[in-house]
């Protein structure tokens, strides 16, 4: 045997346990799923009914719009924090500073979602603990219910997904030339300008990466609505897990769950066509 | 061509390693139950009895059927379902074996709850459950602040706005619906009927909503509403409302005036289990009296196994004489089976209030 030959074997012995672990717990299960969701929750054949609930029924679109709207919101206020905090890293602190601040925003995801916002919930029921040291001071005369509204959840997702945006940002905000500001400086840029013409456009890349990180995860979000919004808190992931865990109509939950991703994939492709970057370059 | 041989060599031997891990090595007794079922003193009495070693996975009704269903019944040697989750998945899925009650000591069971727990999960003439646990879902209020609330419609009392919660779950539909005058378990045979109900609750719930603090999700949750004071009356499971009352006496159980919703708890085998001696072993062990009574004494739900009572603690025996006495016990809406598609029905509902604004 060749050497062409015992490269194909040893590249078989690789590339097998890759390709099986894809075909058997991912390609195998998605089929399956896509099969469920085309068939009828009762004994019955090839039906459409699933993908058309999802539409004839408001709950269900509404839901999901209302969960992609709040997702993109998430995205933008994720953005605008993690911009100045980003540049402050980089380009503000000094070094070793910056690797401190780094470490800080980092160190929160060493524990798990559930832990952190259940720290949330401890700061901000109507018994916790802002609202004890509020009425202490005298600027609320009585407790305020924080939690369980839309605000209380939005904030949950912008917090537990801060990291994904900043690191990406960080990212391409270090290769940017500090010389390119300072030239700007002198010739009598305003700040506004600069961050318009030369900082935004650079971190870009960045920016849209983490963009998608970060609506991903905010879509995707289970636990951070369920617990954060309470009673008003609808959320598509919820619709999913009710569909597929409590009400046992796996075939619902398969065309919800292949629904989320079309129409997810969709909002990202239409958001990568409006800010002009493509995929291959992003994900770089 | 060595190096070939030798990689297909290797690449059997993984093959082989793989298989000969899943064949088990000792005798363990998988079991699927809820949080609590199984103390750790009881499952180390048991090994010391029978050496069968225990591994407990903690799960609920819905993920049990849904575990079960995606392996055909495997992975686990016994199974804690309700008793009203049997019969339909039995049916629809295959997912549990017949009981073999020769091998049950039926001596043990208090007779009423045995005979009850057969008929429900009859299915082609056969029996496919032994009651373990039962348990009612009432009402736990704060007597200091909700004096008044008597029943589950009570709870949407404009009055208590803000200071009530319930669950988002099929227990709040029934019970909401047994108070506002409907016999919702007659409807179950109905659809059509059945569905004119639960669109009458959807408006009753909606309307409610703005007195609602939160829909309770997990009992931690609920113990926390209730002991911070955040929330006066909650529909809850007579525990919530017995740990509350040791705290603060204020709080306490009460059955509602149109009867409490009760559920029993279950041992039932997968269909594909692999240590069936175990099983029955842990089943007549858990039912023995002084080893029921130890459950009781630790976790407060009443017990199928008759003689328990003998062994309760005094404290434990005055909360089932306060809160579950007999003419509350007769008055009791047992959950009967649910027929195919009731689920489906209702969870529409429950997603139309919980979106609704």
């Amino acid at each position: 045997m060749g050497g062409r030959g015992r490269l194909h074997l040893g590249f078989l012995f690789f590339f097998l346990p890759v390709a099986l672990w894809l075909l058997l717990l991912i390609v195998l299960p998605h089929l399956e799923l896509l099969r469920l969701s085309f068939t009828s929750s009762r004994p019955g054949g090839f039906t459409l009914g699933n993908y058309m609930a999802f539409f004839s029924e408001p709950i269900y679109w509404l839901t999901f719009v209302r969960t992609a709207l709040y997702s993109i919101l998430v995205t933008f206020l994720v953005m605008a924090i993690a911009l100045p905090v980003a540049f402050y890293i980089t380009k503000v602190a000094r070094v070793r500073a910056g690797g401190l601040l780094m470490a800080l925003i980092l160190v929160p995801f060493w524990v798990s979602e559930l832990i952190r916002v259940y720290g949330w919930i401890i700061l901000l029921r109507e018994s916790g603990v802002i609202n004890r040291l509020f009425t202490a001071l005298g600027l609320f005369s009585q407790p305020v219910e924080l939690l369980y509204n839309d605000v209380a959840m939005i904030l949950g997702l912008v917090y537990t997904s801060m990291l994904f945006m900043v690191v990406p940002i960080v990212g391409v905000m270090d290769a940017l030339d500090d010389a390119l500001i300072e030239a700007a400086y002198d010739l009598g840029a305003s700040k506004t300008a600069i961050w318009r013409t030369i900082i935004i456009p650079h971190c870009m890349p960045g920016m849209v990466s983490g963009g998608i990180i970060v609506f991903m995860l905010a879509l995707g979000s289970y636990l951070t609505p369920n617990l954060m919004g309470g009673k008003n808190s609808l959320w598509f992931t919820e619709q999913i897990y009710n569909q597929i865990i409590l009400y046992f109509n796996w075939n619902q939950g398969a065309a919800f769950g292949f629904l989320l991703l079309l129409l997810s994939s969709l909002i990202i492709w239409i958001a990568l066509r409006i800010t002009g970057q493509n995929l291959g370059e992003v994900v770089k | 061509m060595k190096r070939s041989v030798f990689v297909l060599f290797v690449i059997a031997v993984l093959t082989v390693a793989s298989v000969a891990c899943a064949a088990p090595a000792n005798p363990v007794l998988r079991v699927i139950t809820w949080s609590g079922y199984a103390p750790q003193e009881l499952l180390d009495k048991f090994t010391a009895e029978t050496g069968y070693k225990v591994e407990i996975t903690l799960s609920n009704n819905e993920e049990m059927i849904s575990k079960l269903r995606a392996t055909r019944g495997g992975g686990f040697d016994l199974a804690q379902p309700s008793q009203d989750r049997i019969s339909s998945v039995v049916e629809q899925y295959g997912i549990y074996q017949p009981i073999d009650y020769a091998r049950i000591n039926e001596d043990q069971i208090d007779p009423s709850l045995l005979a009850a727990v057969k008929k429900n999960t009859l299915v082609d003439g056969k029996s496919y459950a032994v009651p373990h646990i039962y348990g009612t879902e009432g009402l736990v209020i704060n007597k200091a602040k909700a004096p008044d609330v008597k029943d589950f419609k009570d709870l949407l009392d404009p009055k208590y706005a803000g200071r009530v919660s319930y669950r988002m779950k099929r227990p709040t539909l029934i019970g909401m619906g047994f108070s506002l005058g409907y016999d919702p378990f007659s409807l179950y045979g109905k659809p059509e009927e059945y569905q004119k109900f639960l669109d009458e609750m959807e408006k009753v719930l909606i309307a409610g909503k703005p007195s609602v603090k939160t829909y309770w999700d997990n009992g931690d949750q609920l113990l926390q509403l209730l002991r911070s004071g955040e929330v006066w009356a909650a529909s809850a499971w007579e525990q919530a409302g017995w740990k509350l009352h040791g705290e603060n006496p204020d709080i306490d159980y009460i059955a509602p005036a149109s009867g409490a919703l009760a559920w029993v708890d279950t041992f039932a085998i997968p269909a594909r289990s692999e240590n069936l001696e175990g099983a029955y072993a842990y089943i007549n062990f858990m039912l023995r009296p002084e080893n029921a009574a130890f459950f009781t004494n630790r976790e407060t739900y009443g017990t199928a196994s008759k003689d328990a009572v003998n062994f309760l603690d005094p404290e434990i025996k005055a909360n089932f004489t306060r809160g579950l006495p007999p003419e509350v016990l007769a008055k009791i809406n047992w959950y009967p089976t649910v027929p195919a598609g009731i689920e489906e029905m209702e969870g529409r509902t429950l997603d139309k209030v919980k979106a609704a604004r």
